[in-house]
């Protein structure tokens, strides 16, 4: 029995890491990993990255093949799936978020990993809305790439 | 409750108008009196299918009926159409059929305005804050006739409905635990706190205990944060978490911890929720002594399953049977979704406890067989059929699909047994 189960968290183990280039470049981590019958992300993706045998499979994501547009992070319906972006020491996270107020460009914000616990600080690089979710990219530490999914406003 | 001297109002669901008299109604109601402001009209009115419920299932069920040329009588209790969907502010998942990505307020609202596009004027009538409360032996004997209350703006009017068919998508009742305290102020099932924050714009309390995570508690549970509510933990009877994971992530990165082999023991509290005690259990389920932890809360969320609604198609007389997989008593029924009884159908969480998306097409089914059956645009409606059950057997054939399939495969078994 996978431990995120009992826990509701993934550990690093449970996902398909990108490799350093490809951090670099920018690429989309679904962190979606049960069967569930769902395949928006794939019918979002401008240059078809993602893939799915079917629509209980687990989303695939061609990390050369993706551009980082950000598109499938205010579609997928889990609000699972994140952009990351290795810049020099600084890591762009961007993700879905669904609360009020929503972060200003510039601010300063708290960022959190998978089990909420605050991980410092992220400063605001954007913020779009997609519907009613808002796509937010924050910077961290780079460090804390595979870490930071959330953030305190 | 009674209202204006009408008995038995559901008055969580009843408008508050200035000068309604409310009245605590703690027996059996007696039949009201004639007068003006409630004067009860015998109205007859004969169509092809009567349906009974407009949430997912019933909408979708209407809309099919329609385009294949039946005419409708699409009745609710509430003030609005939607069922549940209209407090579903989370996107669905799926995929484009069922409109995957679109927040279940979006879905409710698309389904309503079809339901009032201009090409179903003739076919679709659509009759809200009435309840359907019995089925009525006719002379006929392709008929049915059924007694429906209107209550709008508060005057009782009773009418008999006759039709020549009915589907029932009357959805599910919550299920309630058993603990000293859960009749105290605060403690809720998880759609009523649906209902007053997202429909009602209430906040239900400042900080939630929510017992179960399968994929209501999850999904409410979020949707409290979103309102700005504490919740305070989710606690969880079975070893792992039921709902999705993707749920269960969305709770845990904004701190809020996941209990498994947790459940509540009590609620205490003079006049309202004060706190409650959660005690850990063991292999079998058995709350461990000296486990129990005190959590402060001024409401309990209950998202501890659901039940199908089946009572009046128990007094209609189709054969029912047992299915714990489906959440409990349901009408047996065929893959049209037609139970024992003729022209008798069923769809939605009343036909078995699944999802939405899945009750949306149970009502497609549902609406086109019916009409098929009752002689319209028959080879249309066929094929419309074969296509909703292949997006059914494929929305189900994964992992989470497991229970609904148990459960549809043992309800075709006992469907086949039938004497």
């Amino acid at each position: 029995m996978s431990d995120f189960e009992n826990t509701g968290i993934l550990s690093i183990s449970d996902l398909v890491l990108p490799t350093n280039e490809q951090l670099e470049k920018g690429v989309a981590i679904t962190e979606c990993i049960q069967r569930i019958p769902c395949n928006p992300c794939v019918d979002s993706c401008p240059v078809h990255a993602i893939s799915m045998k079917d629509i209980n499979a687990l989303p695939v994501v061609d990390y050369d093949a993706c551009i980082a547009c950000g598109r499938c992070v205010g579609v997928c319906p889990g609000l699972a799936i994140f952009v990351v972006k290795v810049q020099g020491d600084q890591a762009l996270i961007t993700l879905p978020y669904e609360f009020l107020p929503r972060p200003q460009k510039g601010e300063s914000v708290s960022v959190l990993d998978r089990a909420g616990k605050t991980m410092g600080k992220g400063k605001i690089i954007r913020v779009k809305q997609q519907g009613r979710t808002s796509i937010i990219t924050v910077s961290v530490e780079k460090k804390y790439a595979m870490d930071v999914r959330n953030i305190r406003v | 409750m009674e209202v204006n001297g009408i008995p038995n109002v559901r008055t969580c669901i009843a408008p508050l108008l200035e000068g309604v008299a409310v009245r605590m109604q703690d027996r059996l109601a007696s039949w009201p009196q004639n007068n003006t402001d409630n004067a009860f009209v015998s109205t007859v009115q004969d169509i092809d299918i009567l349906i009974v419920g407009a949430g997912p299932a019933g909408m979708e069920a209407a809309l099919q009926a329609a385009t294949f040329g039946a005419s409708v009588l699409l009745v609710d209790e509430n003030q609005r159409v939607g069922g549940q969907l209209i407090k579903q502010t989370h996107k669905f998942f799926g995929s484009k059929e069922e409109k995957a990505g679109t927040r279940g307020i979006s879905i409710a609202k698309d389904l309503e305005d079809q339901l009032c596009d201009d090409r179903f004027k003739d076919k679709i009538d659509v009759l809200l804050d009435a309840t359907v409360f019995g089925f009525y032996e006719d002379d006929t004997e392709d008929r049915y006739t059924f007694g429906v209350i209107s209550r709008k703006e508060y005057k009782s009017r009773l009418i008999k409905v006759v039709c020549r068919s009915v589907i029932f998508t009357v959805g599910a009742m919550e299920n309630m635990l058993l603990f000293p305290g859960n009749d105290l102020p605060g403690v809720y099932g998880a759609g009523a706190v649906q209902t007053l924050m997202n429909v009602y714009g209430v906040k239900p309390g400042e900080r939630v205990l929510m017992v179960g995570a399968g994929n209501v508690g999850l999904i409410v549970g979020y949707q409290l944060l979103q309102a700005g509510i504490k919740v305070d933990r989710v606690v969880e009877a079975a070893p792992t978490i039921g709902g999705y994971h993707v749920h269960a992530a969305k709770l845990r990165r904004c701190s809020v911890p996941i209990y498994t082999r947790h459940s509540i023991k009590e609620v205490f509290g003079a006049d309202c929720v004060k706190g409650a005690v959660v005690v850990e259990l063991d292999d079998h389920w058995n709350p461990i002594q000296g486990s129990e932890e005190i959590v402060t809360c001024d409401t309990v969320c209950l998202a501890v399953g659901l039940t199908p609604s089946t009572r009046l198609l128990e007094q209609i007389g189709v054969d029912m049977a047992l299915v714990p997989e489906a959440g409990g008593y349901i009408a047996l029924h065929d893959e049209r979704m037609q139970t024992s009884v003729p022209r008798v159908y069923v769809a939605g969480d009343s036909s078995g406890i699944e999802e939405a998306s899945t009750a949306m097409i149970e009502g497609k089914i549902a609406g086109a067989m019916a009409a098929k059956q009752l002689g319209y645009q028959q080879e249309k409606a066929q094929t419309a059929y074969e296509g909703f059950l292949k997006e059914l057997k494929r929305l189900r054939a994964g992992p989470f699909g497991a229970k609904p399939r148990d459960a549809k495969q043992r309800i075709q078994r006992l469907w086949r047994k039938r004497p």
